[in-house]
């Protein structure tokens, strides 16, 4: 006499759905991660200051390419990567969209912050000046002031829930904005700047160049993702937290 | 929208459902079905959820589970129920004839004329004073007016007498009364009595 | 079509009905260009050079102090939550809204923009291209600024944070409004500008009142 089991098994999409389930599994994710971020980090930062040429222009200050290059690639994607979590608040209506939304705010105004701060260390021995109000620089600072309104925004609201897909508008709005705000941060900077600015990334790479700054680009992405589970496992404990403080609350006036 | 036959094939159907603010669940795996020419009083204590459960019912807050339906409303001639809370949503500035008619035309008017309305909750006389001056009774009054101009199915009331003298709870009672019995529905929550056939109470508890 | 007049007309009504609204946004608007000589000295060709520029600045700030008038009073009073169950679609209404912002807002800033040109030393052509940079660039800014307040409606304290959450989306807004009154590259680059600033309007005022009136459904209790 067999017993079959008839349990319905959890797809992959569930998994990754139900808080719970989202706790469990990615609990056995983290390490592996972070050790992963941190090889890649020692081995990209290996290469970009000894393993890989000085530009002739710019000499040695050019290893801060290998950072600031990456985190502003990461200053866009993890806005991509915020208004795909918006869109699936709004529209598959997924359960972790939201924490996921709400986790990749303050880790993208960082790395924007980061982004700015290197872009002006660069630029203070290769412009002369630590800001100078080109296209790019100025582009970036007008996504930080988006990134840290959204954090304030998640800050303003007391319903988080509520909050999220209103924040999720938001963020779908702003993610159409940011080409157009591009575009015309470039039309102005030409207006203003008739004389080509010195561009940060560099005409052309030769290979040597190339190694590092994708080691950079991979340990950086992962250091984001890494990052992003973490806070996203806090914000579900955070809001079981609330949940039991609430019930405990109830409990006591009984 | 106005023949009596439409609203009596509506009703109300409530299924497991379960409403609340945020985290916090106020009432929990309702359901009942309330059919046309009957009415509902909502009791209990304050706390209870009674405001929450109209508030959700109106599809101003979503419900956390369970679902609610209007089986029988066809969509095409509008929406389903008009909403009376604590608020009146009354403007200073503005005079009483012109805040009724404002929702008049947003409401769709195909009730009672502004001035019949005015009339028939006894505010002939104040029709063109501004909004602003009118004691609290009044204004309940004026709230209750909108009602009347543009006829909706189903009424849900939070406290309708509130602020109101005796005359005022008898003219509340009157127009439910009228209301049920061309066949519509409604859902009063209230600590007063309502002296009205035909209306069954449900009482909310307090914490689970 | 007569509940969307309806609500236009209330809603000028109600901004009109003398509260001094418009008053004190056109002072604020005055005073804030008045603010610049002193502070980057009354040099003339100083002056007329950033005069554009301050005359953007000073609408724009003006257009935002105005956006908790657009939908805090209706929440306090229970009217949004009335406008939710009307038989006019949300976003019907909250475009009559926009409308009325733009009247009531801008419009008497285009009024007095007169005055300040005359006191920044802005030149006459150069005057007549403010005017159309403002006509076609300010119903951008009452759109987004509409947006922005319907985000933040549901926010008990949230004055401040629906202007901090727009002016990052307002900046090409700023960029072509300046860009088509003081052309460095020549009168292409101007009309370039309008075009722009022309398409920024028509799409935001077009599709804000979509966005705002989700805002307001999902934000509201």
């Amino acid at each position: 006499m067999t017993i079959d089991d008839t349990t319905p098994k959890m797809r992959w999409w569930d998994r990754l759905a139900h808080p719970g389930q989202f706790m469990i599994w990615t609990a056995y994710l983290i390490w592996p991660l972070v050790i992963l971020t941190g090889l890649l980090m020692v081995l990209g930062l290996y290469y970009a200051f000894f393993n890989s040429p000085a530009d002739y222009q710019m000499g040695d200050t050019v290893r801060i390419m290998y950072v600031h290059v990456p985190t502003a690639w990461l200053s866009q994607f993890v806005y991509g990567a915020m208004a795909v979590s918006a869109l699936g608040t709004l529209v598959w209506r997924h359960p972790m969209a939201d924490v996921s939304m709400k986790a990749a705010a303050p880790l993208g105004a960082a790395f924007t912050a980061m982004a700015l701060f290197t872009g002006s260390m660069w630029g203070r021995p290769t412009w002369g000046t630590f800001w100078e109000w080109d296209g790019r620089m100025t582009s970036t600072l007008i996504l930080l002031f988006i990134y840290l309104g959204i954090v304030a925004l998640w800050r303003a609201f007391d319903d988080q829930l509520r909050a999220a897909r209103v924040i999720a508008i938001f963020t779908l709005v702003g993610a159409v904005n940011v080409p157009i705000i591009k575009f015309s941060v470039d039309w102005w900077s030409t207006l203003h700047q008739p004389a080509s600015v010195f561009r940060p990334d560099g005409p052309t790479m030769p290979g040597s160049l190339l190694t590092p700054l994708f080691l950079m680009f991979f340990a950086f992405t992962f250091l984001f993702v890494t990052l992003q589970l973490v806070a996203m496992r806090t914000e579900v404990r955070r809001r079981r937290i609330a949940t039991l403080e609430r019930k405990a609350a109830q409990g006591a006036s009984a | 929208m106005t023949t009596g036959q439409t609203r009596s094939q509506l009703f109300v159907e409530i299924e497991h459902l379960a409403c609340g603010r945020g985290e916090n669940v106020l009432v929990r795996d309702l359901s009942l079905r309330l059919e046309a020419g009957n009415g509902l009083l909502l009791r209990g204590p304050n706390g209870s959820g009674k405001s929450t459960l109209l508030l959700t019912l109106a599809g101003l807050l979503p419900p956390i589970s369970g679902k609610i339906g209007f089986p029988g409303h066809d969509a095409e001639t509008g929406p389903v129920l008009h909403y009376c809370g604590h608020r009146n949503g009354i403007r200073p500035r503005l005079t009483v004839a012109e805040t009724l008619s404002f929702w008049a035309a947003i409401n769709g008017a195909y009730g009672l004329t502004t001035a019949e309305a005015l009339a028939k909750v006894g505010l002939a006389k104040a029709a063109k004073l501004d909004a602003g001056y009118l004691s609290a009774g009044q204004q309940r009054r004026l709230a209750l007016a909108r009602l009347l101009v543009s006829p909706r199915p189903l009424w849900l009331l939070d406290e309708p007498t509130a602020a109101l003298d005796t005359q005022g709870h008898e003219l509340v009672a009157g127009l439910i009364a009228e209301h049920l019995a061309q066949g519509g529905l409604a859902i009063i929550a209230t600590h007063d009595d309502i002296a009205v056939p035909s209306l069954s109470t449900l009482t909310l508890g307090g914490t689970a | 079509m007569s509940g969307f007049l309806a609500t236009l007309r209330r809603e000028l009504r109600l901004s009109m009905s003398g509260s001094g609204e418009i008053l004190t946004l056109l002072l604020f608007f005055i005073i804030t260009g008045a603010l610049v000589p002193f502070a980057v000295g009354p040099d003339k060709e100083l002056l007329a050079r950033i005069a554009p520029g301050i005359v953007w600045i000073a609408a724009f700030l003006s257009m935002l102090i105005g956006l908790e008038k657009l939908f805090r009073p209706d929440r306090d009073d229970g009217t949004l939550a009335l406008y939710r169950l009307a038989d006019l679609p949300l976003s019907a209404i909250i475009a009559a809204k926009v409308i009325a912002h733009w009247l009531t807002s801008a419009l008497p800033l285009i009024i007095a923009s007169p005055f300040l040109a005359l006191i920044l030393a802005m030149d006459v052509p150069t005057f007549w291209r403010t005017i159309l940079s403002l006509l076609l660039g300010t119903p951008a800014l009452a759109a987004f600024g509409t947006f922005g307040a319907a985000i933040t409606v549901a926010i008990r304290r949230g004055g401040l944070l629906a202007p901090i959450l727009i002016a990052p989306l307002c900046v090409p807004v700023l960029i072509f409004g300046v860009g088509a009154i003081a052309p460095m590259g020549g009168p292409d680059q101007a009309s370039a500008a309008l075009l722009f600033l022309a398409a920024l309007s028509l799409i935001s005022v077009s599709l804000s009142p979509f966005a705002a009136a989700l805002a307001v459904d999902w934000g509201e209790e």
